[in-house]
């Protein structure tokens, strides 16, 4: 599958040198990436695709959209 | 980070079902298209169609790069390889249908063809073998150019690797289709990881000149349906505008800096896309002062026109989504993903290939 192109898939950020970071895709995947294309911290999740982290993905809006989305919905959830 | 599982529950995503249901059932016929692979995945693979109400339809536009590679931009990949060049490609390149042949059937004729993961294998490997021609076959939306244009920005690639560019861009695809008056489409969903490049302002024309619901979305189901209710509502209340549900991974921006190493390297220009022909302003091509890394110029080649279509496939209509794959004769019988006819079977993005995998036949 990480031969063939068009899928962006989620990492997270492990190390970075330079240019490079390690990223870990979650099941022992790891991986070196390019992060030339995005600022990027130690800790942080990026988008990657085809070898380069492409975006970084926001944890708060993420929590922000699963939240707007259950206000919308008037959804109760099981506590 | 929020566990994928989150965008997945079963009770939200009833809920959301149940939502459409309740905003659609006072419209009439709703024809939602996406211009994604990894949207049709999501649909197909969680069977989103079949939590729709009848009147809402989901289609497939032309969102696989790798299927609206034109034959004649094969071809030349063909040419360069038997010029005894090395040409990579993504793996899915490979098997991408050109007028005689594909790279798979020039690897077999003895021509040097590898697969690589990204632009910076074919780098790696031009560095190692200064003895050898290499050419990187660049396929892909915005989302994958910027990665093209960082290897020749900045930088100085090795002498030995030029480019065969085989970029295109979404939003001029996405207006072809608006303006196919027998298509009729009422909303676009907007390609979630394009859009972490080119951010939203490119769709703005949608809302404003064609009156279209736009609504940048992201890849989990959940992400799918949210667009959808959204779409229908903007429908329900007569208000076309340009919404984002996916604002974890898409700003207004976009990349800035993916966008300034792309307008660095590359102009754009008009091009042709396979099965839909020649589209305005759809292609980039090196600009002048990367021609030197530009393979056409570097070895001679020139491809007049290519042969797009085998005889009896349906991969021209499938692309704008007018023609279901299980509506095409040659689909899963003379057109299967281990001998593929047509492009939309081959790449992982086609709209066939994804079928194929998940959709049983009708008897």
């Amino acid at each position: 599958m990480l031969m063939e192109m068009c899928l962006a898939i989620p990492a997270k950020v492990v190390t970075i040198k330079q240019d490079k970071a390690k990223v870990d895709f979650g099941g022992g995947v790891v991986r070196e990436v390019n992060v030339t294309l995005v600022t990027v911290g130690v800790g942080d999740y990026v988008l990657v695709h085809a070898g380069y982290a492409i975006q970084v993905l926001d944890k708060e809006e993420a929590l922000e959209t699963l939240r707007l989305w259950n206000e919308i919905l008037e959804f109760e959830p099981k506590p | 980070m929020i566990a994928n599982a989150r965008f997945r529950d079963e009770n939200l995503s009833k809920r959301v079902a149940q939502k459409i249901h309740e905003v659609a059932a006072s419209e009439g016929s709703v024809k939602i298209c996406h211009v994604c692979g990894t949207h049709e995945w999501t649909i197909t693979h969680f069977g989103i169609r079949s939590l729709l109400p009848s009147n809402i339809e989901v289609i497939a536009g032309p969102g696989c790069p790798v299927c609206i590679v034109p034959a004649s931009e094969i071809d030349e990949a063909v040419q360069l390889a038997m010029k005894k060049v090395t040409v990579t490609c993504f793996g899915d390149v490979l098997r991408v249908p050109g007028s005689k042949r594909s790279l798979l059937d020039a690897r077999a004729a003895g021509a040097d063809i590898r697969i690589v993961y990204s632009v910076e294998d074919a780098v790696r490997m031009a560095r190692n073998e200064v003895g050898k021609d290499f050419v990187f076959f660049a396929v892909g939306f915005e989302t994958t150019a910027p990665s093209t244009a960082v290897e020749l920005v900045g930088k100085s690639p090795p002498e030995n690797l030029s480019f065969l560019i085989s970029h295109r861009l979404i939003p001029p695809a996405m207006e072809l289709l608006v303006r196919m008056r027998d298509l009729n489409l009422d909303g676009f969903i907007a390609p979630g990881h394009v859009s972490t490049i080119i951010g939203l302002r490119p769709y703005e024309i949608f809302p404003k000149t064609y009156k279209m619901p736009t609504v940048v979305a992201g890849f989990e189901p959940l992400d799918v349906l949210f667009a959808i209710y959204m779409i229908v509502n903007q429908i329900k209340e007569g208000k076309p505008q340009l919404e984002n549900e996916y604002v974890r991974a898409v700003h207004r921006e976009g990349n800035v800096k993916a966008q300034e190493v792309m307008r660095k390297v590359f102009d754009i220009s008009d091009g042709n896309w396979r099965g839909l022909g020649e589209i305005p302003s759809s292609r980039l091509m090196l600009s002048h002062d990367y021609e030197a890394f530009d393979a056409l110029l570097k070895y001679k080649i020139q491809v007049e026109r290519g042969v797009d279509a085998q005889h009896g496939c349906q991969c021209h209509l499938v692309i704008i989504g007018k023609t279901k794959p299980t509506d095409c004769p040659l689909f899963m019988k003379a057109c299967t993903p281990q001998k593929p006819v047509g492009a939309c079977m081959v790449g992982s993005e086609g709209t066939c290939r994804i079928w194929a995998r998940t959709v049983k036949m009708p008897k």
